[in-house]
C-alpha cells in the first residue's frame, strides 16, 4: 500500500509547470490503485478522485493529519470534471477499481466519498449495485475535504464553483501555449503579406513590415488569451467574442502611438487583425470556464466567426495593399 | 459565481415535476445551486445560470430532468471540430483539451 505525502517536493513542482503549460501535459498520470495518507483503519474514509497529478497533488497536500484511503481511478490523466464530462470518471471504473484493490477486505464500511464535480458523469445512486459501495459526493475543492469529514456535510458554498483571479490565472500559461502551435503555422503567411508590394520582397521593407504584424499578434494575444480571462467579470458584455474584441481594441491605442509612421490603410488593417484575433481566443476560453453552456456558446460563434473570419479577410486584403498605396 | 452570468435564454434544461419523486439529488449535485426542494419537488430557481454539465440529469434515479445531451466541453474549438465534421460527414474528434 503505499503512503503517499502530503506535501510536495521540487519534482512534484516541476511537473505541475509541466502540466500547466501543456508542454508535456500527457505525462501527467498517476498509478491509478489505492493509495493512503496518514494510518488509515478499517473505519477510515475512502475518497474516490482522478488520476491527474494536478488533482492528486491537490488531494494530498490538503489531507495533512488525516488518515484515509485514496482510491485513485483510470481517468486517463484527466482531471475529475473534464474525466467525468468524456465518460472515463464513471460508475463502471470506480467499482472496477473498488473490486481490483478488495476494498471490502480493507474497510468495514460500505461508504465512497466522490468528488462533486465527478456528478455528471457519476450516477451515485447506480453504484451500490456494482459494487456493494454507496457514493456520497463530498465537497468541490479538495481544500474543504477536512471541514467535510469533520462535518459530515457540505455547506452550500463548498458546493458552488468558484472562477476567482488565482483559477483564472492558472489557466493562462495553457492558453498561449496552444497559441504558440498555430503562431508557427502562421508566420510563412505573414511573411508573405509583407512582402507583396511595388518592389516585391525588398529584405528591409518585408522584415519590417513583418516584424509590425507579428507585434500585432502579440497583442492580440495578451489581449485574448491574458487579459479577457484575467479581468473576465469586468470586461463588458457576455459574450465571450466581444470580451474578446474589446479588449483588443484598446489595446491597439498604445499599439498604433508606439508606431507613428504606419499609414491610415495599414492602421485600419492592424486594429481588424488584433481585434479579429483577441476575439477568437477570447471566445476559446469558454471551454475554459466553468458558467459557458454549450447551447450558449454555440449561440455566441455563430456571430463571432462571421465578425472574426471578416475582419481577418478584410485585413489580409487591406496589408499588401496599403504598400501600393504608400 | 455571481459574478458571473453567461447568456440568459441559452441552456437547454427541462425538469418534469410530475415525474420528480422529490429525492434532492439534483439539489445537491448542481455546481450553479440551480435547484431547490420544494414541498417534495425539485424546483428550479435560476435557469439562467445553468451550464449544462449534465450533473443533475446524471444523478436523477427517474429520469425526470433533461439537459442539452451534446458532450464535449463547451470550448468553441470543440463545435468548429464538430460543424466541419458535420459537413465532412465524420465523427467529431474533440477539441484535445
Ligand atoms: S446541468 Fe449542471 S448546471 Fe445545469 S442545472 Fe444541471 S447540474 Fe446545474
Ligand atoms: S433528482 Fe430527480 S427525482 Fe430527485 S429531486 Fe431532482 S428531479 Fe426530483
Amino acid at each position: 500500500m503505499p503512503r503517499v505525502a502530503t506535501t510536495l517536493s521540487l519534482k512534484d513542482h516541476l511537473g505541475t509547470v509541466g502540466a500547466r503549460t501543456g508542454l508535456a501535459r500527457n505525462d501527467y498520470r498517476v498509478t491509478p490503485g489505492l493509495y493512503c495518507v496518514g494510518s488509515p483503519g478499517a473505519d477510515s474514509p475512502v475518497l474516490v478522485s482522478a488520476n491527474y497529478k494536478l488533482t492528486f497533488d491537490a488531494l494530498r497536500q490538503e489531507l495533512a493529519d488525516i488518515d484515509a484511503w485514496l482510491l485513485i481511478i483510470d481517468s486517463r490523466g484527466v482531471n475529475v470534471w473534464c474525466a467525468a464530462g468524456k465518460g472515463t470518471f464513471s460508475c463502471e471504473e470506480i467499482a472496477f477499481q473498488v473490486r481490483r484493490c478488495r476494498l471490502e477486505e480493507l474497510v468495514s464500511h460500505r461508504r465512497l466519498i466522490l468528488p462533486q464535480l465527478a456528478a455528471n458523469g457519476v450516477a451515485a445512486h447506480r453504484l451500490k449495485e456494482l459494487c456493494g459501495f454507496s457514493g456520497r459526493f463530498g465537497p468541490i475543492f479538495a481544500r474543504d475535504l477536512p471541514e467535510y469529514l469533520l462535518q459530515g456535510k457540505a455547506s452550500e458554498e463548498m458546493r458552488t464553483v468558484t472562477f476567482t483571479l488565482g483559477e483564472r490565472a492558472v489557466l493562462v500559461p495553457l492558453e498561449i501555449c496552444l497559441v504558440w502551435k498555430k503562431l508557427a503555422f502562421a508566420l510563412p503567411l505573414f511573411l508573405l503579406l509583407s512582402g507583396i508590394g511595388p518592389e516585391p520582397f525588398a529584405l528591409h521593407g518585408t522584415l519590417s513590415r513583418f516584424a509590425v504584424l507579428l507585434a500585432a499578434t502579440l497583442v492580440a494575444l495578451v489581449a485574448g488569451a491574458v487579459l479577457v480571462p484575467l479581468l473576465l467579470p469586468w470586461v463588458p458584455c457576455r459574450r465571450f467574442w466581444i470580451k474578446g474584441l474589446l479588449v483588443g481594441a484598446a489595446l491597439c491605442l498604445p499599439l498604433l502611438l508606439a508606431l507613428p509612421e504606419l499609414a491610415m490603410t495599414e492602421q485600419v488593417a492592424l486594429v481588424l487583425w488584433v481585434g479579429a484575433g483577441s476575439s477568437f481566443m477570447a471566445m476559446n476560453f469558454t471551454g475554459s470556464t466553468p458558467y459557458t453552456s454549450l447551447s450558449g456558446v454555440s449561440q455566441e460563434l455563430r456571430g463571432g466567426l462571421i465578425f472574426q473570419l471578416s475582419a481577418t479577410f478584410a485585413a489580409a486584403v487591406l496589408w499588401p495593399l496599403a504598400a501600393f498605396l504608400s | 459565481m455571481r459574478h458571473f452570468r453567461y447568456l440568459e435564454d441559452a441552456a437547454i434544461l427541462r425538469l418534469d415535476t410530475d415525474t420528480c419523486i422529490g429525492c434532492g439529488n439534483c439539489a445537491l449535485v448542481c455546481p450553479h445551486r440551480i435547484f431547490v426542494l420544494k414541498e417534495g419537488k425539485a424546483e428550479i430557481i435560476d435557469r439562467g445560470a445553468c451550464m449544462e454539465c449534465g450533473a443533475c440529469a446524471t444523478n436523477c434515479p427517474v429520469g425526470a430532468i433533461y439537459v442539452n445531451p451534446d458532450d464535449g466541453c463547451g470550448c468553441a474549438a470543440y463545435i468548429i471540430n464538430s460543424w466541419i465534421a458535420k459537413v465532412r460527414g465524420k465523427v467529431p474528434s474533440g477539441c484535445g483539451c
